[in-house]
This record gives C-alpha cells, structure tokens and sequence, in this order.
C-alpha cells in the first residue's frame, strides 16, 4: 500500500514535470517535443534528473524557510543566546548518504544511456551482396553551411538533410576549416563537427516533418565558429523509406547535370558563367569521401534549390532574399566565403533567382 | 622610514600606493582594479542583452558581438571574480590566522602589478579595434584562424595576469602553512582561511597547465609555431584539454573563497557555532580534489568515447555530495540560531536556493546523453550564471558588506544595501532562470542573433529586462560606497556585535602592523571564546610587547609588470612595425634589470619600535 502509495506520488510528480517542461517550444526545435528514440531517450533522463532535483530543491527550501520563520532574533529577542551545537554524526551521515544513494539512482541510466547512444557498432555493416546495411550520411560543416554526403548512395546535398524515418541513421561528422557542432534539438543531442577527426553517432527520425508547421527540422549549429555561427542553420527532412529511395534515384538521375553556358535561359547562362565553378547542380556522381578530402566542395551543392525551406539556411525562400544574397552575401552571413555578384544588374538577378527556384528533384 | 601618519601630497600618497607591501593595501587595491573590471564586464553583459532583446536584431555586428561574449567572459572570471576575492583574501585572511603580514610581501605587491597589466593589457584591444574574438575558452580551430592581434591579446594578457595569480596562490599557501599565530592549528582556522588554503593549492596545480597552453597558442600564432594546428600535424582537442584541465579546477577556485565567505556570515548573524565544522573542512577538501578529476564534462560532445564519457560523468555526479554535506551544514547554521537579516546574511540567505538550483543543473549535465542536448545551449548558460552569480558574485556582494568595515573602518548603509540585493536578486533570477528554457527549446549560445518564429522571443525580452534590474542594482551599490565613503562615520573593532574571529579583535581599518602583539588562539571561533570568558578585547596577547619587524616598500614590481607589458606588445608587433622587435628586446631587459635589481639589493626590512606600539595603544584607548 505504501509503495503503490510511493508510485503514485512519483507518477504525479512526472506527469506534472511534463506538462511544465513541454509546455512551450516549438516541434520544429523544441528538446522537449522529442521526435526520435535518441531524443526520447534523453528527454526520460530530463524527466528523470529534473524530478531528483526538484526534490533536492523543495528540501532544503523547505527547511530553510522553516529556520527562517522560526529563529529570527526579532523573535526570539536581542539578548537570546542559541545553545553552540558542534554538529551531528547521525544528521551529517544522513546527508550524505541520501545524495550518495540520489546520485546513484542518476548514475545508472546515465551510463546505461551513454554507451546505448555511442554504440556505432553497426555503422559498417554489410549485407551478403556487400552493400552496407544502414544508411550512412558523411556531415562536412563549413564556414557557415553543411554539406551531407550519402557514400553509399553516390549523392550529395547540402543545408537541407533527407533522411528516411524509423531506422537508424548513422552519422560521420567532421568539419573543413574550424570547429563546429551538428545539433538536431528535436531528434537528438549534437555531436562536434572536429576538424582532425572523424566523429560517428546515429539518430533515429520517428516523426514526418511534413506534420509540421514549417515543414522541416531545425538544426543548429552549436559551436562558435565565427561571425555568423548563429546563421549556420541547416534543415532536416524526413520521408519515409519508399519515398527516401525516390529521392535517392532522383538525386542519382542528375548525374552529369551541368548548366550551359549558351543555354537559351539567361539563368542558366548567368549561373554557367559565374557559380557553377563553386556550386554543383548535379546531387550524383562521387562524393569526397571522408579522410580522402576534408574539403568537400567549396559552396553548396544546389541541386534541390528549390525544394528548399531557406536561403541559405536562414533566409525566406523566396526569389526576393536569393536576389539579395547573391548581390552581397557579406551583409547577411558576414565572414562566409561567397564572392558579392553586385555587378549582375536587376534583370541577371531576376533570372539567375528564377533559374535557382526551378532546381528541384521533387516533382 | 617612518609610520605615523603625516600630512602628505598627492605625489607622496600615489608612491605608498604604488610601492606598498602592505596585505591590506594590496587587498583594497585589488577590490578597486576587479570592481572596475567587474563594471566593465557588467557593460559587456548588458550591451549583449540590448543585441538579444529582439529577433533579427542589428544593433550590434556580428563580428563585435564575438568580441563582446569573450571580453564579458574572460573579464568576469580573470579579471573581475578572482581579483576581487584575492582582495578579501589578502585584507582578511593574514588577519584571521593572526599574522602581522602575508610570508612574501613583495611576491604579493609583484601578483597585483602583474594583474593590472594583464587586465589592461587586454582591455587595450578594445582601443586598438581588435579584441578577441574566439569566446573565453579560444577554442583553437577558430582562435587560431581569428584575424587580426585579438587572441594575441587574450594569450598574452592572460599569461602575464596568470603568472600573477599563480604568484599571490603559492603565497597564500606559504602564508597559512608558516605564519599562523600561536593555537592556530589548522583545525581551528575559520573556514575562510581554509578554502584560500584550498583555493591555493588549487591555483599551484591549475595554472601551469593554463601557462602552457597560452604559451602554446602564442607561439602558434605569433612565431610559427604549430601546437594546434591540425594541417601541420598539430591537435586542437589538445588545447580543450588543457583548457578544462585549467578551466574546471578555475570554477571551484572561485567558488570555494564564496563557501568560506558564507561559512563566516552564516554563524555570524545566527550567533552560533558553524556546524559541523570538521564535515566542512573535509567537503572543501574533497571538492578542491574532485574538481581536477572531472575536467572532460566540458567534453562529452567532443566525441571522446562511450567510457570516458561514461567515467566523468560519474565522477561529476560525485561532487554533489560534498557540496550537499556543506548546503546542509549551512542550513542547520541557521537552525537553533538567533538569526539577524543584515544585508550580508540577506546575501547568504539568497544564495542558498540560487546556488542550489545552479548546482542540481549542474547535476544534470553531469548526466552525458542529457549533456548532449544541453551542452552549448542556453541552459548551460543559464546554468553557470548560477553557479557564479548566485555562488561567487553574492558571495562578494556579502564580503563586501561584511568586511566593508574591518576594511574602511565605516559601515555601508544597510537600507541601500537592500535596495541593492533585492534588485541585483530579482534581476538575476529573471534573467537567467528563463534562460533554462531558451536551451530547452534549443537555442545554442553565442549567438549574435536568432530569426523569428522559433519560439524564443519573449524568453530573450524577459531575460534582458532582468539585466536591467540588476544594473540597477549594481549602480546603487556604487552610490552606496560613495555616500559611505563622504560620510565615513567610524566604528569599533566588532561592529556587526558578534564576530568570532580574529580579524575582529583587531581595530577597523587596522593598523599596518596587524597587531599589537601576536595574539593566542585558544580554540575555534577564538574571539567569541574570549568574549564568553569576559574579555571584551576579544584576544589573549601570546608574547609580549616587542619591537614589529615590517617589510620595506618597493617600486620593483610595478616596474617589472609594467616591463613585461611592455615585451608583450612588443611581441605581437614584432612583424609588421620597425620597433615591435626592439621593444620585445627592451621589455625583456627592462624585466630582468628590474628582476637583478631585487636579487642584488640586500633588504632587511626594519623595526617598528616598542615605543610607537604603545603610543598607538594608548590613541586607540583615549579613542575608546
């Protein structure tokens, strides 16, 4: 009776911590909307260690106030003089005993978490054909974009991930110029991007992105990494696996995508003269494999530029913003590495914004 | 060299303050450069908040807002926290062991010099267009792509401010270990002196490794050197380590000076012994000796491995018990006592559920899998404001209050001073409380801007309108010391009515030689035995009445910092102006000559004779 009592009283104390805890935030970003297992796994051991804590906190906030009211000297009058008590072996035993146990009961899943999510036994796994069991995505952060390899699959995205849902995922992360930290909030913790060595994970994406409001995950950067690493977003997509193995094939089928220089839209043309030095509209072919090339390629690749959620990364995705940031990308992401094409004049930019919007392999 | 106090001019009053070996002066000198520090930080922090008050705001450029979170950090915790609780250390804790003096006077005066150069030094980058820019911790991927002299100015600043915080460590631990009067055994220091003896002997292992590291980064970037860089062969989680190594041990070099500041006030104003005196000396023992082992909590993202993780994480969790042991100590301080709400004990009393709630989230990120959703969000910065706000800077607010009048011989005025607490306390709560939130709903840190519709803009309007309060809060208590200071009403020897130790049954402002005779310790708490027994001076002499020995000033050290100083601009302009080089050369030799200067020059120091002791005795007692 006691115990079930005991329950009871603990089972309230979550519930309530939950409806405090997720009671804002948005499901875009919010670490307490979780939407994968990796993100629920952390988000019990919130519950678990909140509900440590807050008892922690209501004792000594109690006794303290009880101390408060009942020993003031204006109370117990100016002359009153409290009996010199040294201390007490049983109470100091006591208090340190019950947080010696408190921690304990935090120390466990703790360390059962911890090996649970580093567990990457399984990331090079093959089949009996020898192709590999799980999806792989290398992440190279740069200043300030992401680029997403899938070497299994020979394609190549950047700033807007696509990943199947309900499996696992498995992450190769490293960055090519200076630190920087992938961090999905509401899927699950983030990892550093370092830039002398590869860092594996995996996060598992349980819930469609289309359900919600924006459409797409936010992902963050968490490392300061110059001027504008609070503009280093990236987005996160998730379809399921039918859909994702469509994206693969269309991703695939624009091998070879190149734009020409004499083509009959000025866009093209614009964009054959000017960007396609540094920005690839071709998803297929050869990734840069990690530990071969740190670099990866030097902007973007724009292959889905138009079924994005931003400009880059931050932007609206709108022609208006692309016009802005190509003409000076300096006064949006001060310290990024694109040149400012302020010599276009209105109607290149209009063409070139309209030629970038039409880029897409979701059709 | 005489001692009574004459007339004097500006020039004569501005060389004692420049050459003097007196603890106490150094201690005043020390509040005076970190509260200057501690204000400038306070503007940093407050431009911040304006910059965060709205989405997509452009008051401030990105790259400036770089400069104004490494300046606000690196300020508040070398050039602010510490300092000033070096000044309550070097003012009081001679006092309460006994001592006429601290063991290596000039080593003392050379530690404050050392600081004021490196502080302004790197205060200088904000003239020169250049501060740094890589955040407080120079992560060095970026701190060593960072263009301009910025993180110069961070390596070398902080080299030449940490030599002289190493310096005033090594000197305390001297200090406490030899100069305790007569009785002191170490089992009857009051707890102040026992976390500076802790805090100390944490300074002596922390910094070397942070003097390597900055020694690395500076010749990474000034000499060619390739330490961290990873193209070359270098490892920049090699300076993560090195960092932490230093930079966790650093947090409980501020916070254990703030336990020992409260283990004072709280039996103080409750009349009564502090309990479990012998549990608290072992639990401050035990956290200056965790705090090494736990260092690559900072690192749980870096990628270091499932057990590494897992083995920090617990040896993180462990520290909660001997703070636990102290929190609750504290607590049954107060039970049974006749407690009295001065203006310090208002401090202690606000500190015990702030740094509580800063400690359990502490806790939390202990926990790795959870960390790594919380690490580098703003929950950790919520989190370590608390621990820092609510622990060291109340713990200095408190000291201030407190030994405002051993220090000064005036009392600051209790009214405004609780004007200034229930600002400062609203404002800190307001500000950062929210701020767990904004992490939760996975904002990073360090951000100079966030786009709208993510769900963070009342959080940040709040937590800046808490910024402002405690401004406010901070003004008054600078309006406060200078009303104080006009007025300058005196007061006793024990001016709060129940002091229990030492530096109470000296004279406020004390006199430079401490006291008259070395006094006799006869237990804990010794003035309040003395007291109880009837002896209303409060202290048992325990030789009698002799000639002093003092030490003589010196302007060495300030010349030799000032050299220093100068070798460091020197140094990071040695490429690209005419005289950089030579003025490295020049502050080098200028630093040696100085340095052979004191080698050679035989100083013995001299007597203060029995006759003037006694002359002063008997003003003191007309006085009475």
């Amino acid at each position: 009776m006691m115990k079930g009592l005991k329950k009871w009283r603990l089972f309230t104390l979550l519930t309530a911590l939950t409806i405090f805890l997720a009671g804002c935030g948005q499901q875009e970003i919010s670490t307490l909307l979780p939407a994968g297992e990796v993100a629920k796994d952390q988000f019990n051991l919130l519950l678990l260690s909140s509900g440590i804590m807050l008892f922690v906190i209501l004792v000594v906030v109690i006794i303290y106030v009880i101390a408060l009211f009942r020993f003031r000297r204006s109370k117990l009058g100016e002359d009153h003089m409290p009996e010199q008590v040294e201390g007490s072996n049983v109470l100091e035993l006591v208090w340190t005993v019950i947080p010696i146990l408190l921690v304990l009961l935090l120390a466990v899943p703790t360390v059962y978490y911890t090996y649970k999510l580093g567990n990457v036994t399984a990331m090079g796994a093959v089949d009996d054909d020898g192709n590999a069991e799980n999806l792989v995505v290398d992440v190279k952060a740069k200043l300030y974009w992401w680029e997403f390899d899938y070497p299994d699959l020979g394609v190549t995205t950047a700033q807007e991930l696509v990943v199947p849902m309900n499996e696992k995922v498995y992450f190769n992360l490293i960055a090519a110029d200076v630190k920087h930290s992938f961090w999905i909030p509401a899927v699950g913790g983030k990892l550093d991007n370092n830039v002398e060595n590869v860092n594996k994970f995996y996060l598992i994406f349980e819930k469609d992105s289309r359900d919600l409001e924006e459409g797409v995950f936010f992902g963050k950067c968490a490392e300061l990494c110059g001027p504008s690493h609070a503009l280093m977003d990236f987005k996160v997509k998730t379809l399921t696996r039918a859909e994702f193995d469509e994206w693969v094939l269309a991703m695939q089928a624009t091998e070879g995508a190149t734009a020409d220089k004499a083509s009959a839209d000025q866009g093209e043309a614009i964009f054959a003269e000017s960007c396609i030095s540094c920005h690839a509209v071709s998803g297929a072919g050869d990734p840069a494999y990690l530990g071969v090339d740190h670099a990866g390629a030097v902007g973007p690749n724009l292959t889905t530029f138009g079924d994005r959620n931003r400009v880059a990364g931050f932007m609206d995705h709108d022609e208006d913003s692309l016009k802005k940031w190509i003409a000076d990308p300096q006064k949006y992401k001060p310290g990024n590495t694109m040149p400012a094409f302020d010599h276009l004049s209105d109607a290149e930019l209009d063409a070139l914004a309209g030629y970038l919007m039409g880029l897409s392999v979701e059709k | 060299m005489s001692s009574v106090a004459q007339k004097k001019g500006f020039g004569a009053w501005l060389w004692d303050w420049l050459t003097t070996v007196d603890h106490k002066k150094i201690g005043i000198l020390y509040l005076l450069g970190g509260g200057f520090f501690f204000v400038l930080g306070g503007i940093e922090a407050v431009l911040i908040r304006i910059q965060l008050l709205h989405p997509n705001s452009d008051l401030i450029s990105a790259g400036l807002f770089n400069q104004l979170i490494t300046m606000h950090g690196t300020t508040m915790i070398f050039l602010a926290a510490m300092p000033i609780l070096f000044g309550f250390m070097n003012a009081i804790m001679p006092l309460q062991i006994g001592a006429r003096d601290v063991a290596f006077p000039f080593i003392n005066s050379l530690g404050l010099w050392m600081f004021i150069f490196g502080g302004l030094f790197l205060n200088i980058s904000w003239f020169m267009g250049q501060a740094p820019d890589a955040g407080w911790t120079s992560y060095t991927s970026l701190a060593i792509t960072s263009e301009g002299h910025g993180v110069d100015f961070y390596s070398i600043g902080l080299q030449i401010a940490g030599g002289g915080t190493l310096m005033s460590g090594i000197n305390f631990l001297v200090t406490i270990i030899n100069m305790r009067a007569p009785g002191m055994t170490y089992m009857r220091m009051p707890l102040f002196t026992w976390t500076t003896f802790i805090a100390s002997a944490m300074i002596l292992f922390a910094f070397p490794p942070l003097t390597i590291g900055l020694f690395f980064l500076t010749f990474d970037r000034l000499f060619g050197g390739n330490f961290f860089d990873h193209t070359m062969g270098g490892n920049t989680i090699i300076w993560e380590h090195i960092f932490w190594i230093f930079g966790h041990p650093e947090v409980y070099i501020l916070i254990l000076p703030a336990f020992g500041i409260f283990s004072e006030v709280f039996p103080t104003f409750s009349r009564k012994r502090l309990f479990g005196y012998t549990s608290m000396v072992f639990a401050t023992v035990l956290i200056g000796f965790l705090g090494f082992m736990v260092w690559a909590h900072h690192m749980f993202t870096v990628g270091l491995g499932s057990t590494a993780n897992a083995i920090f994480a617990v040896a993180t969790m462990a520290i909660a018990v001997p703070t636990g042991v102290k929190i609750f100590n504290w607590l049954l301080t107060m039970w049974g006592g006749s407690i009295k709400v001065t203006v310090p004990m208002l401090y202690a009393i606000g500190f015990i559920p702030s740094f509580v709630m800063g400690g359990v989230t502490g806790i939390m990120q202990g926990a790795a899998p959870l960390d790594y959703q919380l690490h580098d969000s703003y929950f950790i910065v919520a989190h370590f404001h608390y621990v820092i706000i609510g622990g060291v800077v109340l713990s200095i607010l408190a000291a201030t209050h407190y030994w405002w009048p051993k220090m000064f011989g005036t009392l600051l005025d209790e009214t405004l001073g609780k004007v200034t607490f229930w600002f400062f306390f609203i404002g800190f709560h307001m500000t950062f409380l929210i701020q767990h939130w904004l992490g939760f709903w996975g904002m990073p840190r360090r951000v100079f801007t966030y786009m709208d519709g993510q769900g963070w803009n009342a959080a940040n309007y709040i937590s800046t309108i808490g910024a402002f309060l405690m401004s406010i809060g901070v003004i008054v208590l600078v309006y406060n010391i200078i009303v104080t200071t006009v007025k300058n009403k005196r007061v006793g020897n024990d001016p709060w009515g129940d002091g229990r130790t030492l530096e109470w049954a000296t004279q406020s402002p004390p006199v430079y030689y401490n006291f008259p005779q070395t006094p006799l310790v006869r237990g804990l708490d010794t003035v309040w035995i003395e007291k109880q027994e009837g002896n209303e001076s409060g202290y048992t002499p325990a030789v009698p009445l002799q000639d002093i020995h003092m030490p003589h000033g010196s302007i060495i050290p300030f010349l030799m910092s000032f050299g220093l100083f100068m070798a460091g601009f020197g140094a990071m302009f040695r490429l690209e102006t005419s005289w950089g080089l030579s003025l490295l050369v020049f502050g080098l030799f200028w630093t040696f000559v100085t340095m052979s200067i004191r080698s050679v020059k035989d100083d013995l120091g001299y007597y203060v004779p029995k006759e003037e002791i006694l002359r002063d005795m008997k003003r003191e007692g007309g006085q009475k």
